[in-house]
């Protein structure tokens, strides 16, 4: 058993990979499931009440596991879709496109709860500090890829097409990232800085254990999304009518 | 070779001169906009002024990137080009190098002109005119990124706005910072040098990235 190892090449064709990814979704489905109702709990009912903000602060919950899987699966997504480009190997592409919809909804979902939490912490939806613009600028290159991706009929090109456009944004992303801190500091949005408040151990797990059910989330979406790509790229295929039937 | 490129894109510009023109009308109804929406304070305009001429300027120099590799496209000399033993980088350069000498270079002329039309005062206009110069060369590089993914696609120049101008963001940053700078009397020179280092940066990556988009699109 130790001995054996696993044929990494052997699961780069959707043909093993499909079946595989079937099998893993329901543990991971399950674990997602319990990770969150752990994590909830933790939060809501043994997490303490912030002396400063109050509930509100609750937010942070989901706000930073969803940021931190918006910032992450971008590079993975950069990753798979280079893998995918560089070795022509077609299950990457897929993982690429199949990644890239549910980042775009993680960073949503972060600019959304920042701005949510921004309201009663701050006292206005929106302002320009670093971090929230450099989100927003994240989310239009996640739009940009599945604009671009979306647009081109031709699957084969369009996973290439989007690879140069993923590892361009890739590169880009630090660049951004400073240049708006500089801009910020130019135009002193300093002022708005989250006050950073003492953690309570509490606090700090439930967050942790929603940022792993993000995770585990994240795998089991994405397996079924590539499920959902490989049947729509592979219908001609004959090992997918055996794989369905 | 190179020479060559760039030298026939700047013929053909020539005998479409109104396509050239358009960009550049474009560029001045943008910002002559600008006051009227705002209102005529002198105060305010010095301070939009940055952002107005450097947004204007980045949506202008976007509506022209169809035309690096569009018309070439359709009549197959670009499949011609990066058949050619040169390396597709220089063809890349060459033709970057053409679109930026004509989309590019009239704005930076035309620029201080709209510059008084916000109070801006002599010296800070020598500033527009340097950070548009360090900083247009760079829309033109990575412009042809997206010019060059979107080539014979639907809605090609929507899209292209859609990819292009998120990663224009930095220059827009520095490009306006060092105006800012300027206006405000604190230090001019690390924005400047923020832009130049974009600009190595892009010239070394974008045409690689363009020459595999070209060949990506072009297959």
């Amino acid at each position: 058993m130790s001995t054996r190892r696993i044929n990494w090449y052997k699961y780069a064709a959707p043909a093993n990979f499909y079946p595989l990814a079937g099998k893993m979704i329901p543990f991971f489905t399950v674990v997602t499931v319990l990770l969150f109702i752990i994590g909830l709990y933790v939060g809501f009912f043994v997490a303490p009440t912030d002396f400063q903000q109050g509930e509100s602060y609750r937010i942070i919950f989901i706000h930073v596991p969803a940021a931190w899987m918006g910032m992450f699966l971008y590079v993975l997504m950069a990753v798979y879709a280079g893998l995918g480009w560089a070795f022509n190997a077609r299950l990457g592409s897929m993982m690429a496109t199949a990644i890239s919809t549910t980042g775009a909804i993680f960073t949503f979902i972060s600019l959304v709860t920042g701005s949510l939490w921004g309201r009663p912490a701050w006292g206005v939806y929106w302002v320009w500090d670093a971090r929230m613009t450099s989100t927003l600028i994240l989310m239009f290159l996640y739009i940009g890829f599945i604009s671009l991706q979306a647009s081109i009929d031709d699957s084969r090109r369009a996973d290439r097409a989007g690879a140069v456009l993923a590892l361009v944004g890739l590169i880009n992303v630090p660049i951004i990232y400073f240049s708006v801190q500089w801009w910020n500091t130019l135009h002193q949005g300093a002022t708005f800085t989250a006050r950073s408040f003492k953690m309570a151990p509490s606090m700090l797990s439930a967050m942790l254990i929603l940022m792993a059910a993000c995770w585990m989330y994240s795998i089991a979406v994405v397996l079924v999304r590539v499920r959902c790509i490989i049947r729509e790229r592979e219908r001609e295929a004959p090992w997918l009518a055996e794989a369905v039937a | 070779m190179f020479g060559w490129v760039s030298w026939r894109d700047l013929i053909l510009a020539w005998r479409h001169r109104a396509d050239v023109l358009a960009t550049l009308f474009f560029f001045i109804i943008v910002t002559s906009l600008f006051p009227l929406g705002i209102g005529p304070e002198p105060q305010t305009l010095q301070t939009i002024a940055p952002g107005v001429v450097w947004v204007a300027a980045l949506l202008a120099s976007m509506l022209s990137l169809g035309r690096i590799f569009g018309n070439d496209y359709q009549d197959g000399t670009l499949e011609q080009l990066l058949l050619t033993p040169q390396p597709a980088y220089l063809i890349v350069l060459a033709k970057v190098l053409a679109h930026w000498l004509v989309s590019e270079v009239p704005l930076v002329i035309i620029a201080p002109v709209l510059g008084l039309q916000f109070g801006l005062s002599e010296n800070t206009l020598l500033i527009v005119v340097v950070s548009l110069l360090l900083g247009t060369p760079v829309l033109s590089l990575i412009g042809a990124i997206g010019a060059a993914l979107t080539l014979g696609l639907r809605a090609a120049n929507v899209l292209v706005a859609l990819l292009v101008l998120p990663l224009y963001i930095p220059v827009l940053i520095f490009g306006t910072g060092a105006i800012q700078a300027t206006v405000n009397g604190t230090g001019t020179k690390p924005w400047l040098l923020l832009l130049g280092a974009i600009l190595v940066l892009a010239f070394v990556f974008a045409p690689w990235a363009t020459s595999a988009a070209l060949k990506i699109s072009v297959e």
